[in-house]
């Protein structure tokens, strides 16, 4: 699944080139750079960026959060590439991962719900809460279906309507939207069985939380932020904004293709080392505006409201969660099938919160590889698809890809 | 959770499309965007967020070229 994904992503700005006479005014907009042009670009431009940290006199440290990201960053070898020169950190980017384990337990209190379908994105099918997962519920004879859209909950809720079916909404900005058209279709058409356990999550507050001073004086040493390309096409630039406003770090909205991300490298190597002003980059125009998307954001700010989320790794964020306005309230699983539960115990070894706070890297856990690893995961890192223990299990640590 | 992937959309029908994703035929919404056949869209999880602006596209192109022609 990863790998048809990673071949869509990488098929974006690298098919070939189409002949000359057969282009169309069409065909034209759809020309691509060919593969061979952008292989040999990337490193030539690793060697500019790399020179321009040597004469700065100091090593670069970013830091990127966004899944998609970490994926695309670890697949490309750039990691590798910069080491030495720019250290690529991953931080809190993946929302399954960031959903912690009284999160999971809760939403897997729904399986015990006589009748109920419970859906969800497949990435979390596989996460373990504190007592096994929705993979483990399912073959328990737990009612599970992995969903691609909201909309198809919606649809199971309309041929189902002797029986509740609750949708399991995870994710960052960009997939808030799509549960709140859920809601609007699930309200258009007088459902009554369906609803939504929101634990949506928004990515500016989260940000913040690392870079305030946790008391100890070690607040994240970082020089910049690759900005999340898809979170930016909903929140548009004024979602970053903030960064150099209020803290002095220059941020790079980027794409996924290896030259997008060595675009928002070399801009914000350069902005780090003084050379061009701290600001927030846009370096995704062609998909991220300034204003973002208008319809997404009104839609979000009519289903939703900021609330307290609860971060793995971060611990409680106010005003970080999106919860259901409560003239949507008929729609909330939380609301309407409260489950008092047990806290969860700590996980015994799993670093899967300072891997998301980017204090280490994946394989500085103990357990990276060993006792936990793609075919027998402990933590979310390492189970879902965007997860950074994930990546680097699957791409390396980038040590191996200097030739 | 879902890749965000370029879609070209085939045929609408009403708030509904039929997108092409590298030869596989989707459905998406299309509540999120103003998009007509033959344009590219953002599909995320089943929903369009947006639609690709065909001239930051290709000047983006045109950058990454000139990066090239410095190298």
């Amino acid at each position: 699944m990863l790998e048809e994904r990673g071949k869509q992503l990488e098929q974006d700005l690298t098919e070939q080139e189409l002949p000359e006479e057969e282009v169309s005014e069409q065909e034209h907009l759809e020309q691509r750079l060919s593969v061979e042009e952008a292989s040999q670009a990337i490193p030539a431009w690793v060697a500019r960026i790399r020179q321009k940290v040597d004469e700065g006199g100091r090593p670069i440290r970013l830091m990127e959060i966004c899944g998609t990201h970490t994926v695309a960053i670890a697949r490309s070898g750039l990691r590798g590439l910069l080491r030495g020169a720019v250290e690529m950190v991953s931080g809190p980017g993946c929302p399954v991962c960031v959903t912690a384990d009284a999160e999971i337990d809760q939403m897997m209190a729904y399986c015990d719900l006589p009748g109920a379908i419970v859906t969800t994105y497949g990435d979390l099918l596989r996460v373990p809460g504190s007592r096994g997962s929705l993979a483990d519920r399912r073959a328990a004879g737990a009612d599970v279906r992995v969903v691609y859209s909201a909309l198809d909950a919606v649809a199971l809720a309309q041929s189902n309507p002797d029986r509740p079916v609750i949708f399991l909404g995870v994710g960052f900005e960009t997939t808030a939207p799509a549960a709140a058209l859920a809601i609007k279709a699930a309200a258009e058409a007088g459902l009554k069985n369906f609803y939504v356990h929101s634990a949506h999550k928004m990515t500016p507050p989260a940000i913040r939380a690392l870079l305030a001073d946790d008391g100890s004086g070690r607040a994240l040493q970082l020089d910049g932020f690759i900005c999340p390309g898809h979170v930016s096409t909903i929140l548009g630039e004024q979602g970053f904004t903030f960064l150099p406003a209020e803290y002095g770090l220059p941020g790079a909205i980027a794409g996924f293709e290896p030259l997008d991300i060595l675009l928002a490298v070399d801009y914000l190597v350069d902005a780090a080392l003084g050379r061009r002003p701290v600001e927030l980059l846009n370096g995704y125009t062609r998909w991220v505006r300034p204003e973002g998307n208008r319809k997404a954001l009104a839609l979000i700010d009519q289903t939703f409201t900021p609330s307290a989320g609860l971060w793995r790794g971060l611990g409680t964020i106010p005003d970080s969660g999106l919860a259901l306005r409560p003239e949507l309230a008929r729609f909330d699983a939380a609301a309407a099938f409260p489950a008092s539960l047990l806290p969860p115990p700590p996980r015994r070894g799993c670093r899967c919160g300072d891997v998301l706070r980017g204090v280490i890297r994946p394989p500085e856990c103990a357990l990276f590889g060993r006792a936990c690893n793609p075919q027998r995961p402990l933590g979310p890192c390492m189970v879902s698809s965007e997860g950074a223990c994930a990546a680097y299990h699957r791409y390396g640590d980038g040590e191996e890809n200097l030739a | 959770m879902c890749l965000a992937v370029p879609a070209r959309v085939i045929e609408i029908d009403g708030s509904r499309a039929v997108v092409d994703v590298m030869g596989n035929r989707l459905k998406a919404d299309l509540r999120l965007v103003d998009a007509r056949p033959g344009q590219y869209v953002l599909l995320h999880a089943g929903i369009a967020i947006e639609v690709l602006d065909d001239d930051e596209a290709k000047a983006t192109l045109e950058a990454y070229r000139q990066v090239m022609g410095d190298a």
